[in-house]
């Protein structure tokens, strides 16, 4: 089992982005994505930084995979994708249909990411004929859907699965950020930077339940699948994801590899997904969730 | 320019070719279609019936096959695909690659366009389907500016069809799992969003009334207020200690001022939301629409009936509506 660092979905600091991945580059993952995957507006680092700090990275021995945006709407979008593309030697997550088509025009091997639909073995096929050698599950992708991948004995790609973060939940052209903050998202001051874990939206019960991400919107609560990597094994998934935070993803990650290193599941401090069990992405499973979680490791607050 | 316009069953198939539909369309009664509602969809005998209509009228009707079926279950979205070919419809609507791979293969001459849930905003992502599957038109997602949907229409890719009125996903279709989070059930998968069998009224002290979804409160209302269905997006909630609508109000898209800049930026065919919507709803915004489509073609530059924004605005979500994303201030 492989562990993976995805693509930051928060917009940080130029200075912390560097600092936490040169940090990154010496904590035990086998590889690293990069990338503005999120909001093209967003530009402490262009693409062409996102590509230097890559290529900087790699030289630590990891993978390095650079991500696409999940939503391009601006011909601008097309060409800093076109430019990631086309950066010589490292793969690419392709978020987005654009990016398969750009990736497939050049004959490159691709990664696909978590926001391709990607429901069956007939597409699995077309995207593997197109150069896909990875997909990492979209969130809906659980136990049964992968069994049936299998079932279909057609050749499968690697599979990788969101096992720590908010789950990425839905996408938009409005920027909610800019909405709570009563701003225009063309004027918007790239205010998100002040959320550097977003920004909790709860019920008018006060009840935690869904985080704002500037266009996109993500679960409140962290998933957290450290319990269940033997099951994950051996249903098939090759590589595990973890979604960077601001607060101490070095024990996150450190967590990830003793679990995987002792074959000794830890104990939950997220949530387990109910999507695996085929269920509601936020249904509690009876009895496997945890009854207090660890909230220190989780956020800062 | 085409007028699509929406079919949950067959009197409204008959009063959109009546009221002046270019092409009606439709879903079979499952899930293979984004709107696999209760009650609503047609039978294969009412869909034979349906298509005699408007061929007889020399209008088309599309099925949309737009959903995402799992290996074990493509076996009835396949059979959805002959019976469409069987039933001679004029195009079907998909969004699966393995649908449209299906569908290309086994009846290259059935028409295929591509459904508004395969979230597809770029000329590159168009090509794609053009050339793996010779898609003949695309619906786009409600993302894009009138500017951006100006400068897709210039590659001439394929046709782009554009959503003109109608209730708003504020979310990229084919990109929202915020129903498949709180219920389990996905546009997706399964055809529908926020579905009724999890929603639950409670009436409070005071008249105050209160929705959940699946447990999850999504909005509570004053006696006088208002009360809209509780889907994810259009809930009130509290962010940064205020409570208002943080992702969308109950608001219908309304780009009847659009229309000339629609029409002079090539888009092909303007699109209709509302299969879940009752006759007097297909009729009226039928008819406004066809009316304002023909005026702008006899009399470019003639001022819009204002009577015509009051009939769309009392079938509007809400009873308000918005330019949605092809304003930039509604981003």
């Amino acid at each position: 089992m492989q562990l993976t660092l995805g693509p930051l979905q928060y917009f940080w600091r130029r200075d912390d982005v560097f600092k936490f991945y040169r940090a990154a580059a010496q904590w035990p993952l086998d590889t690293i994505y990069l990338g503005e995957t999120v909001c093209s507006k967003r530009r402490e680092l262009g693409t062409r930084d996102w590509i230097a700090l890559a290529n900087e990275l790699a030289e630590s021995g990891r993978e390095i995979v650079l991500s696409s945006l999940a939503l391009l709407e601006a011909e601008s979008d097309l060409s800093a994708l076109t430019r990631l593309v086309e950066n010589g030697h490292l793969r690419v997550e392709a978020n987005d249909m654009s990016a398969v088509q750009l990736l497939r025009d050049r004959k490159l091997p691709f990664i696909g990411g978590p926001s391709l639909n990607v429901y069956n073995h007939v597409a699995l096929r077309l995207l593997c004929a197109d150069g896909m050698q990875r997909l990492v599950l979209g969130i809906e992708l659980g136990r049964e859907l992968l069994q049936e991948f299998k079932d279909s004995g057609e050749p499968l790609p690697e599979f990788e699965t969101i096992a720590w973060g908010r789950l990425p939940l839905a996408y938009s052209a409005r920027c909610y950020t800019a909405r709570a903050l009563d701003l225009a998202k063309d004027d918007c001051g790239f205010r998100c930077i002040d959320y550097p874990d977003g920004l909790p939206l709860k019920t008018r019960e006060s009840r935690p339940f869904l985080t704002i991400n500037g266009i996109q919107i993500q679960s409140n609560e962290h998933c957290d699948l450290a319990p269940d990597i033997a099951e994950l094994h051996a249903a098939g998934v090759q590589l595990l994801r973890l979604y960077p935070q601001t607060n101490d993803m070095e024990s996150v990650v450190a967590r990830f590899r003793e679990a995987i290193d002792s074959g000794r599941p830890p104990q939950r401090i997220g949530k387990e997904s109910g999507y695996w069990h085929g269920q509601a992405g936020m249904e509690r499973l009876p009895g496997s969730g945890a009854a207090d979680p660890v909230q220190a490791v989780i956020s800062p607050q | 320019m085409d007028l699509i316009c929406p079919a949950g069953n067959l009197p409204a198939l008959k009063t959109a070719v009546d009221h002046g539909a270019s092409a009606v369309y439709v879903g079979f009664r499952d899930q293979t279609n984004a709107r696999a509602f209760a009650g609503l969809n047609f039978s294969e005998d009412d869909l034979r019936q349906g298509i005699g209509y408007a061929h007889a009228r020399q209008r088309k009707v599309y099925i949309a096959l737009n959903t995402y079926p799992s290996p074990a279950h493509i076996g009835a979205w396949q059979k959805a695909v002959d019976r469409a070919a069987d039933l001679d419809v004029d195009a079907i609507i998909c969004a699966d690659l393995g649908v449209l791979d299906y569908a290309t293969r086994q009846y290259p001459n059935l028409p295929r366009h591509l459904s508004v849930q395969a979230s597809a905003t770029t000329h590159a992502a168009l090509r794609y389907y053009r050339e793996r599957f010779g898609i003949a038109r695309a619906v786009m997602p409600r993302v894009l500016s009138l500017q951006q949907i100006e400068r897709l229409c210039e590659r001439q890719v394929v046709p782009i069809e554009v959503f003109a009125f109608g209730s708003l996903c504020i979310m990229v279709e084919g990109r929202c799992q915020l129903s498949s989070y709180v219920t389990g059930v996905s546009p997706n998968r399964h055809g529908v969003c926020s579905p009724a069998k999890f929603v639950r009224w409670d009436e409070e002290p005071g008249g105050v009334r209160s929705v959940h979804l699946n447990d999850v409160l999504i909005d509570r209302y004053q006696a006088h207020e208002p009360a809209g269905y509780p889907t994810v997006c259009k809930g009130r909630y509290e962010v940064g200690g205020e409570i208002f609508h943080a992702l969308e109000e109950p608001t219908s898209l309304n780009t009847l001022q659009l229309l000339p800049m629609l029409k002079a930026a090539g888009v092909a065919a303007l699109k209709i939301e509302g299969r879940q919507r009752g006759l007097a709803y297909v009729g009226t915004v039928t008819r406004v629409w066809r009316q304002a489509i023909d005026q702008l073609e006899s009399h470019p530059g003639a001022a819009t009936n204002p009577a015509w924004q009051r009939e769309l605005d009392a079938h509007a979500e809400g009873h308000q509506t918005t330019l949605g994303p092809y304003h930039r201030s509604w981003h």
